[in-house]
């Protein structure tokens, strides 16, 4: 609202100075240098246009504001649910925060949330500044490493509203977008549910196949799948990656082909990206894409 | 010593002060000239192919986001590149374009021979040159800055910026804050002791109270920058943590120190640019400008504010409500003195009569695109709106008006109003009519869309962008207007070359303006002013057409000065004449004080200390010889 | 009314406060002494922001550094009293005070090396170490370059450069000494003695 507001009145401004130029221009124009003069008056202009009426616009310009940022500092009911976003270079991490550990969830550049309900966001960064940016939610904040920022937004209807991130953080800040999922409060429920549990034990040879390979070559040292002994720290929490619509970070959609592609080099989709080449023969690549995608 | 003298027809007095002030035609003349007049035009040869350089910078970009996930650039050469496209615009050319026509224009407007200290005017300009060099090395060994213009920490780091990239950036930015801050000195000193008898305060071109201002900013505000810079280099070079939130520091003091030395800046490099078209406008409207004191007033006034409002760069940042609160309300009060200056320049072409040539086309173009940055400033800085809109292209649309609209399109008026002045020769005028709405459409056309790129969410920085959002239609317009805008830019030099020598023969008056530069020849003696002149009013020139009551201008008469180099010197306010000043002749210390200095940098860039600390040595040494006094001061005051 | 008229005779190079070298030196300080805002603005905006103690081994110490702040102190006596010589045309006075400035001022920066020796801690150490080596270490090398500045101008007195009317120079160079000695005051007040007190 108030973007509209502030929008049409800068289009005004634009088009009265903008006539008052075009008119101004023409209306005593001659085609040589006459002889200077100096006709008496002109400082209504200054006072009138300079400074009663811009001083007018201008404060009332800033008392909206002020309403208006005050009106967004804190949901209209307390947050039933805080989710920490931790930025990365060029991923998000996300932990479900909740008081009893068993109840915490962890996964990576999808987040859904409850249609209606406002949700807390803590906002942190692992490396470097990066900024937590769903344009159709919410304004961005800054994730400043030594600081923990704090945020809330409200998804008013369902859907999937697109973010990125909003402050250059290095090669691929083009490429680190991430998505907020809007939906029922019964659907998200089973969602959460899920982003809880470890991952299944294998329902069949293909996909315990791939699991092995996951495990003993280099992707566990980055990558975490709970229920396997795959730990590592470095990159997003894999155990339900199948779920997501999107990889890397919001940049390709989630489909069998896609995830080979992006295992087997991807410098080539997002070249500077921190995971590496992992040398992988080709059963071995279609065996780690089977068990991936068995991981809803 | 007797003063006064009455203009001797004066073959032989413009002889004997040529003799006295003419740079010699050598190598030591050319390395070693300290006249303004030189040091303005290289300024400007200068800023203007930095302006070039730039703008291929940004041709690049827009070849690469004409359409989404383009190949045409790699990221890591997208990030070199509209980092130094940044700092090529904003440090490299945007300010030194401006003190070139300080530099120029200054002596001759107020009446003096030269700047008051001459010798450190060509030091500031072999430091700009100096600082260009060292940035612009750093593409030879593929290393430039590439992490923004603005450079946040921690990514600028060691950890995470592991090349040369950003010590080219902190070292290459504290050779250009010396350059800067010698000119203010320079600007300062001069305007309050060197100028004609009678040019009291009040009777000062906006265009100097411009640059005045400008020049108290960049005293107050380049500090910061150096600090931060200082900063850097120690975090990166010798493992400190200013920046290293691990370790007690934090990340925000590079925000803070880089703002409070942003926000005036930006100020620096349009406060100018806006006297410039209060001096201009008047001319081109056969009147005096409509409420001068309060143009004047509101130039200072920018300035002040301006030191006021940096953390609006901050807004998502995290910081508490009371203090954006704060900045948001001093980035709207800043609006009004740019709203009387403004309204200034309306009242004075309502109330006037208006020639539309060139200069004056630029100057209209000028307030509409000034009053389209300025709004699309004000609005970014209403808090909520700015969380959508900060860090997207709508705020690259904001600061490309807003520099363009208030830095380009006066610096281009500014040599269509003046090369005669510096040439002789006229620019034409039909080329100027197709620059002009070339530059005009061109940029609209390139950049009007952006403001809807950054409202349909597209971030700023980025080396490319999907598909499906949106975005590709905006993105094509914007390349194809910037390419529109660079054929503009072009005709400009297409103008310039060709007028250069086959233009119209301007005489001293071209344009039947008022001030002081117009008294003399096209081009002016290298003493500027056979006798010295004395000021009553704020439009010498126009006095008699004008027949106001109050003083009359004295400019066919006064003073001489030729027993050497030697202007008059005035009291600060009231301009009486209380000096004879001597000025310096030619000298290399400074040409070699800033190779030097540039050498002692590559050592510290480098990490060779033996080099840094023997280049410290040298400047050092070179300092001292410059300080000491010639024989001629010695004897004089003996 | 005539444009104002211009005396028969004007001093050359008339010197004194008025003159362009003057304002040269008065903008200098005016821009150096911003640099050193914005250092103590650096220390305690990251004083605010830390977590836990600041400074984090408490407050640095007093023994060297208050003895230092009036060795630095009396140094600038010397320079004021040299520089009242030669506005008198005591050159010899002029000389004397220099003399006794520089050697007061080199005892500063050796005394300030000899407290360096023995922190606990160093620039890499952590924030506070950073700040704490780069501000003093800015000071001291505004010192050093004063320290120059004085040892040239003696070396002109020694010359004759100066007299009763013409001695810019040294009036220069003590505004810039008396500046160098205020900006301590700043930094001691800010990193030794504001930790006592805030």
């Amino acid at each position: 609202m108030l973007g509209w507001v502030l929008i049409i009145i800068s289009c005004l401004v634009i088009l009265v100075v903008g006539m008052l130029v075009l008119v101004g221009s023409w209306r005593g124009h001659t085609r040589e240098l006459g002889p200077p003069e100096r006709s008496g008056g002109g400082l209504r202009w200054i006072l009138v246009g300079g400074v009663i009426v811009p001083a007018a616009i201008l404060t009332a310009v800033f008392i909206f504001t002020v309403v208006t940022q005050a009106a967004v500092a804190a949901p209209a009911t307390p947050p039933a649910i805080t989710v920490r976003v931790t930025g990365h270079q060029w991923w998000w991490e996300v932990h479900y925060l909740d008081r009893s550990p068993s109840r915490m969830a962890v996964t990576a550049n999808e987040i859904h949330i409850p249609v209606g309900q406002p949700v807390r966001f803590e906002l942190t960064t692992g490396d470097v500044i990066h900024s937590f940016w769903i344009p159709q939610l919410a304004g961005k904040t800054d994730l400043v490493p030594g600081q923990r920022n704090v945020m809330w937004l409200e998804a008013d209807s369902a859907g999937i509203y697109r973010g990125q991130c909003a402050e250059y953080c290095g090669t691929q800040h083009a490429k680190m977008a991430l998505a907020i999922v809007a939906e029922p409060a019964g659907k998200f429920s089973q969602w959460l549910d899920r982003q809880r549990q470890p991952a299944p034990a294998p329902a069949d040879s293909d996909i315990a196949a791939g699991a092995r390979v996951f495990a003993s070559s280099a992707c566990s040292l980055c990558h975490t799948v709970r229920g396997t002994l795959a730990g590592g720290q470095l990159g997003p929490d894999l155990t339900h990656v199948a779920g997501r619509a999107t990889l890397a970070a919001g940049m390709l959609p989630n489909t069998r082909g896609n995830l080979a592609g992006w295992i087997a080099n991807p410098q080539a989709i997002k070249p500077g990206a921190l995971m590496p080449v992992v040398p992988l023969r080709p059963t071995e690549l279609l065996a780690v894409v089977t068990f991936l995608q068995s991981l809803q | 010593m007797a003063t006064s003298a009455p203009a001797v027809s004066a073959p032989s007095l413009h002889e004997k002060l040529l003799r006295i002030w003419e740079t010699p035609h050598s190598l030591f003349g050319v390395l070693g000239t300290v006249d303004h007049k030189k040091i303005g035009k290289r300024y400007l040869v200068t800023a203007f192919v930095f302006l070039l350089l730039g703008g291929i910078e940004a041709a690049l970009m827009r070849l690469q986001l004409a359409g989404p996930d383009r190949h045409v650039l790699s990221p890591e050469a997208y990030n070199q590149l509209f980092t130094m496209h940044g700092v090529t615009m904003i440090f490299l050319y945007a300010s030194p374009i401006l003190s070139g026509f300080s530099n120029y224009v200054w002596p001759l407007i107020l009446g003096s021979r030269d700047m008051a200290f001459p010798r450190l005017n060509a030091f500031s300009y072999w430091m700009f040159l100096a600082s260009g060099i060292f940035l612009y090395s750093s593409f030879l060994v593929g290393q430039s800055p590439d992490r923004g213009w603005f450079a946040y920490a921690p990514m600028t780091e060691g950890t995470y910026s592991p090349g040369l990239n950003m010590d080219f950036y902190a070292l290459g930015l504290i050779l250009l804050t010396i350059s800067t801050t010698v000119g203010a000195i320079n600007f300062i000193t001069t305007v309050f002791r060197l100028r004609a008898p009678g040019m009291s305060i009040n009777r000062l071109p906006i265009f100097v109270w411009g640059t005045l201002t400008t020049s108290f900013a960049i005293l107050f505000a380049l500090p910061s920058l150096t600090v931060a810079c200082v900063m850097l280099y120690f975090d990166r070079r010798f493992g400190m943590h200013f920046f290293d939130a691990s370790s007690g520091g934090h990340p925000l003091l590079w925000q803070h120190l880089f703002w409070i030395f942003g926000h005036p800046w930006v100020y620096v490099i349009v406060l100018p640019a806006m006297g410039i078209m209060s001096d201009l406008i008047p001319v081109f409207s056969r009147r005096p400008l409509v409420g001068y004191t309060y143009v004047a007033l509101a130039t200072v006034a920018t300035g002040i504010l301006g030191f006021g409002v940096w953390v609006h760069h901050m807004f998502a940042t995290g910081i508490p409500a009371l203090s954006t609160d704060f900045f948001s309300a001093a980035s709207m009060v800043i609006a009004i003195p740019s709203a009387v200056a403004v309204f200034a320049w309306l009242a004075t072409i309502w109330q006037g009569r208006p020639v539309m040539r060139t200069p004056f086309l630029f100057a209209a173009g000028f307030i509409v695109l000034f009053v389209m940055g300025g709004v699309s400033g004000v609005v970014t800085a209403a808090v909520p709106f700015d969380w959508q809109v900060t860090d997207t292209y709508f705020v690259v649309a904001h600061l490309h008006y807003v520099l363009v609209g208030i830095n380009v399109f006066p610096v281009i008026a500014g040599f269509y109003f003046w090369l005669p002045k510096m040439t002789g020769r006229m620019l034409d005028e039909r080329l100027g009519r197709w620059n002009f709405w070339t530059m005009f459409l061109g940029f609209n056309l390139g950049f009007f869309p952006m403001h809807i790129a950054g409202l349909l969410g597209m971030p700023r920085r980025v080396y490319t962008y999907p598909a499906g959002l949106g975005w590709d239609a905006v993105n094509l317009i914007t390349t194809i207007g910037a390419y529109v805008f660079a054929v503009g830019v072009l005709l400009f030099l297409v103008n310039v070359f060709v007028s250069f020598r086959r233009g119209r023969v301007a005489g001293p008056n071209p344009w039947d303006a008022p001030t002081l530069e117009w008294a003399v020849s096209s081009p002016p003696p290298p003493y500027n002013f056979a006798v010295l002149p004395t000021v009553g009013s704020r439009h010498p020139l126009w006095e008699e057409r004008l027949q106001e009551p109050g003083g009359r201008s004295r400019i066919d008469e006064g003073p001489a000065l030729a027993e050497g180099r030697e202007t008059l010197g005035v009291s600060p306010l009231d301009a009486q004449a209380n000096e004879v000043i001597t000025m310096p002749e030619d000298s290399l210390y400074p040409f070699f004080l800033a190779v030097s200095l540039l050498v002692t940098f590559y050592g510290l860039l480098t990490g060779a200390w033996a080099l840094a600390i023997a280049g410290g040595v040298l400047d050092v040494a070179l300092s001292i010889g410059w300080l000491w006094p010639s024989h001629r001061m010695v004897e004089a005051v003996s | 009314m005539t444009a104002s008229a211009i005396p028969e005779r004007l001093p050359v190079d008339a010197g004194g406060h008025g003159a362009t070298g003057a304002w040269g030196m008065i903008l200098v300080i005016v821009t150096e002494a911003s640099l050193f805002a914005y250092l103590l603005f650096s220390y305690f905006y990251l004083g605010s922001m830390a977590r836990g103690g600041w400074p984090p081994s408490g407050a640095p110490e007093l023994r060297l550094a208050l003895p230092n702040t009036f060795i630095l102190l009396l140094s600038s006596v010397t320079m004021w009293w040299a520089e009242a010589g030669i506005r008198r045309g005591a050159r010899g006075r002029l000389r004397v005070g220099m003399l006794a400035t520089m050697a007061l001022g080199i005892v500063f920066l050796a005394i300030q090396l000899v407290e360096y020796h023995g922190k606990q801690f160093t620039p890499r150490t952590d924030a506070y170490g950073s700040l704490f080596y780069t501000i003093t270490g800015f000071h001291g090398a505004h010192v050093a370059v004063g320290l120059l500045m004085i040892a040239v101008v003696s070396v002109r007195a020694g010359l004759g450069h100066f007299t009763q009317r013409h001695h810019l120079a040294v009036t220069n160079v003590t505004w810039y000494w008396h500046f160098v000695d205020v900006v301590w005051l700043a930094v001691f007040t800010s990193l030794y003695l504001s930790p006592r007190f805030l």
